[in-house]
C-alpha cells in the first residue's frame, strides 16, 4: 500500500517562467510547503494578494510529525474557509492520564470550554494538514485565486535587493531565475534561506533523543492521552501514547542522550521496545519511525529587509505543548494581513516590523513554555531530578501538586501586550480580550463570533449605536444579548462596548464611547501609519 | 503586601526540630532528599503567595552565597 506521503501531491510541471527571456517578477514568493508556507500562501490569496509557493519536494510531510492542533490554529483554519474538514477527520481528545513508575497517578480532563466553537486540540497527522491544504489551494484555483504551487523546485541562492529579492531555483530539467517584491522563507528549521544570508539561529539543544513510532493497531486503549515518567517498560525515561485518525497510535519514547542510534532503529528493537511498552501479544504495524532531538532556537530578527521568515525557520521549540505548527500558523495569520496592506500601499513597511514584534514575542514564550516542560520531563541536575518525582509522588495523593506536572503545556496564543499597534484600553473590559488579544469566540443568535469578524478591520459595536461610515473599516453590530458568553467575553459588567478589531483578529483598541476621531486613530496605529 | 516572617514563629522550636529529625530517621541519603523536597512543596503550596516564595527563595539562596 502507498502511503499518503509516498504520493506527489503536486509533481512537478515545467511554468511559463522557466521559459521566460528574463526573470520573472512576483509579487509573493513563499518557500516551503511546510503547514506554515501552506497557510501563508492560502491567507494571502485568499486576500487577493497574487502568490507563488515553491518545494524542493513534491509531497507532504514525509511521516506524522506534528498531531495536535490547537484552538487558535482551528479558528485561522475556519477564516480561511478549511477548518471543518481538518476537525471531521481530526481527533477530539479530553481526557489525559499520568503514570508514575508502575501505576496511574492521577487523570484530567480538559473540558471543553462551552461556548467555543472549537475544541482545544485535535489530534490529526501532519501529512492529513498539509494534504487538505493542498486540496483547499486546488479549489482555490479553480476558482480564480491567484495561488501556484511548484514541487520540485528548489531555490539554491538568494539575492537581497532594496524593492526585490532574486532567486535561483534548481527543478528536474535544470535551474532558472525569478524576482519576489517580498520572500516569505517557511522553509523549516534548517531553512537554506536563512544560512544563505547568513543569520544566525541561537539557542539550546537538548541532550536527549526521543523515538517517535507512528503505529497503526486496532487497540482498546480509549481515545486519551497517557503520559509516563519513569515507567517499567522505559526506566529512567518518559513515554508518551497518544491516538490519531485512522487507527494511528503516536507513540514517543525518550531514549536519553547516548544510544546507538542506528541499531535504535532497526524494526526489530523498535518492535521490542513497543511490545515491552504495549504488552507482548500487541499487534501493530509500524507505519513511521524516526528517531529526534530537539532544540529550542530562534533568529533574532524575522525579517532581513524584503525577506520574512516564518515557522520553524524563525523559531524552534520541542515538541512538548505542540507548538511548533501551531505557532507557525499563527505567525502566517500575522504576516499575510500586514504584507497585503504594505503591497497595496495601505501601510508603510515598518507594519513589518510590528510581525516581528508581535511574532518574536510569541516564540520567547512558546520557547520558555517548552523549555519548562522539557525541564520537567528530562530533569537535568539531581536536584530537579528529586523535585520532579516529589511533584509526581505528591500529585497522586493531593490535587495541589498537580498543576505543577508539565508533560507538556495546551498551546495557547500571545496576547500581544505592548505592541506598538494596540490602541487604547478602556477600564472595566474583561482581560481576556484586551488590546493585543486575539478575539475570543462566543455563540451568537445565529453562528459563531469568529465568523462575523472574518477577515478585514472590523468595528464590534456591541450595545452601542454607530453613526457613521468609516473608511477601511467594516461595522458589526451586535446586541447585548446574544449570548452569555459574549457578555461575559466582551463586556464583563460593562453595558457596552466597541472594539476595533484587526484582519487577523486580534483587538487592536476598545472604548466603552463612540468617538470617530478616536477609532480613526487607532486604525491608523493598527496599520503603523502614525 | 504580606511579608515573609523573619521574626521568631514558631510556638515550641524545640519541638520543631526534634520532630524535623525524626522524620528523617532511618532514611538514605535519597530519601531524605526526596522528603525534604516533598516538605518544600507542601509549605510552599501553604504559603501560595508569589511574592512571599520569592522573598523565600532570595533569602535562602542569599544565606549560603556567603
Ligand atoms: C516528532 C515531532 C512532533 C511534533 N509535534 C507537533 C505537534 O503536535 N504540534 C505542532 O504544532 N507541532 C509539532 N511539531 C513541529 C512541526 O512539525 C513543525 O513545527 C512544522 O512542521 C513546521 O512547519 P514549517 O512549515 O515551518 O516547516 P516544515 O514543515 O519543515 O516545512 C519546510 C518546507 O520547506 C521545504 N524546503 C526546505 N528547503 C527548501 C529549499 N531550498 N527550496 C524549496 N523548498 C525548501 C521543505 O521541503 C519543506 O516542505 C512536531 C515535530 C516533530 C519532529
Amino acid at each position: 500500500m502507498t502511503r499518503i506521503f509516498e504520493t506527489p501531491i503536486y509533481p512537478y510541471q515545467r511554468s511559463a517562467d522557466q521559459d521566460a527571456p528574463a526573470p520573472v517578477r512576483h509579487k509573493v514568493v513563499v518557500v516551503g510547503a511546510g503547514p506554515v508556507g501552506l497557510v501563508t500562501a492560502v491567507d494571502l490569496a485568499h486576500q487577493g494578494v497574487p502568490v507563488v509557493v515553491v518545494d524542493e519536494n513534491d509531497k507532504v510531510s514525509f511521516g506524522s510529525r506534528a498531531i495536535c492542533f490547537a484552538k487558535r490554529p482551528l479558528e485561522i483554519l475556519d477564516r480561511l474557509g478549511c477548518g471543518q474538514q481538518m476537525v471531521d477527520k481530526g481527533v477530539t481528545w479530553n481526557l489525559g492520564k499520568v503514570f508514575f513508575h508502575d501505576r496511574e497517578i492521577y487523570s484530567f480532563n480538559l473540558l471543553p470550554g462551552e461556548g467555543h466553537r472549537r475544541p482545544a486540540f485535535i489530534n490529526l497527522q501532519q501529512y492529513h494538514f498539509e494534504k487538505f491544504l493542498v486540496d483547499h489551494i486546488r479549489h482555490m484555483q479553480a476558482d480564480g485565486a491567484p495561488i501556484e504551487i511548484r514541487g520540485r523546485n528548489k531555490v539554491s541562492a538568494v539575492g537581497l535587493h532594496n524593492d526585490h529579492v532574486t532567486l535561483e531555483i534548481d527543478t528536474p530539467e535544470g535551474s532558472y531565475n525569478i524576482d519576489a517584491e517580498w520572500l516569505v522563507a517557511c522553509d523549516g528549521a534548517n531553512s537554506p534561506i536563512r544560512k544563505m544570508l547568513g543569520l544566525g539561529f541561537t539557542g539550546q539543544v537538548f541532550e536527549d533523543n526521543f523515538l517517535i513510532a507512528d503505529v497503526v493497531m486496532e487497540a482498546e486503549f480509549p481515545t486519551e492521552r497517557w503520559f509516563w515518567f519513569d515507567p517499567p517498560f522505559n526506566k529512567g525515561q518518559s513515554a508518551l501514547l497518544h491516538k490519531q485518525p485512522d487507527n494511528v497510535w503516536r507513540i514517543d519514547m525518550q531514549l536519553g542522550w547516548d544510544i546507538d542510534r542506528e541499531a535504535e532503529l532497526k524494526p526489530e528493537n523498535i518492535r521490542r521496545r513497543l511490545h515491552a511498552m504495549l504488552g507482548s501479544d500487541a499487534k501493530f504495524e509500524l507505519e513511521w519511525t524516526s528517531i529526534y532531538t530537539f532544540q529550542c532556537a530562534r533568529m533574532e530578527h524575522f525579517r532581513k529587509g524584503r525577506v520574512l521568515f516564518a515557522g520553524d525557520s524563525a523559531h524552534q521549540v520541542s515538541p512538548f505543548g505542540a507548538r511548533g505548527a501551531n505557532s507557525g500558523i499563527q505567525d502566517a495569520d500575522n504576516l499575510a494581513w500586514k504584507l497585503r496592506a504594505v503591497i497595496n500601499g495601505e501601510a508603510p513597511e515598518a507594519l513589518l516590523d510590528s510581525y516581528c514584534h508581535e511574532r518574536e514575542q510569541a516564540a520567547d514564550e512558546n520557547i520558555l513554555n517548552s523549555t519548562r516542560s522539557t525541564e520537567f520531563i528530562t530533569p537535568k541536575s539531581e536536584i530537579s531530578h528529586i523535585f520532579r518525582d516529589a511533584v509526581l509522588d505528591l500529585a497522586e495523593h493531593h490535587e495541589f501538586a498537580r498543576p505543577l506536572v508539565n508533560s507538556g503545556r495546551l498551546s495557547v496564543p500571545t496576547i500581544h501586550d505592548g505592541s506598538p499597534l494596540n490602541g487604547p484600553d478602556a477600564a472595566g473590559l474583561p482581560a481576556e480580550t484586551r488590546p493585543g488579544a486575539p478575539a475570543v469566540d462566543a455563540p451568537l443568535r445565529k453562528g459563531w463570533l469568529l465568523d462575523r469578524l472574518g477577515d478585514g478591520f472590523k468595528l464590534l459595536a456591541i450595545g452601542i449605536d454607530v453613526p457613521d461610515e468609516l473608511a477601511g473599516i467594516e461595522v458589526v453590530q451586535l446586541a447585548t444579548d446574544e449570548s452569555d458568553a459574549l457578555a461575559a467575553r466582551w463586556l464583563g459588567g460593562a453595558g457596552r462596548a466597541l472594539y476595533l478589531i484587526r484582519p487577523d483578529q486580534h483587538v487592536a483598541a476598545r472604548w466603552l464611547e463612540y468617538d470617530r476621531d478616536a477609532i480613526t486613530a487607532a486604525h491608523d496605529r493598527a496599520l503603523a501609519r502614525q | 503586601m504580606p511579608q515573609l516572617t523573619l521574626h521568631a514563629n514558631i510556638p515550641a522550636p524545640d519541638d520543631f526540630y526534634e520532630a524535623l529529625l525524626a522524620a528523617h530517621e532511618g532514611l538514605s541519603k535519597a530519601q531524605s532528599d526526596a522528603l525534604n523536597a516533598r516538605l518544600i512543596l507542601l509549605l510552599a503550596n501553604h504559603i501560595g503567595d508569589p511574592g512571599i516564595l520569592r522573598e523565600a527563595l532570595e533569602k535562602a539562596a542569599g544565606q549560603s552565597a556567603g
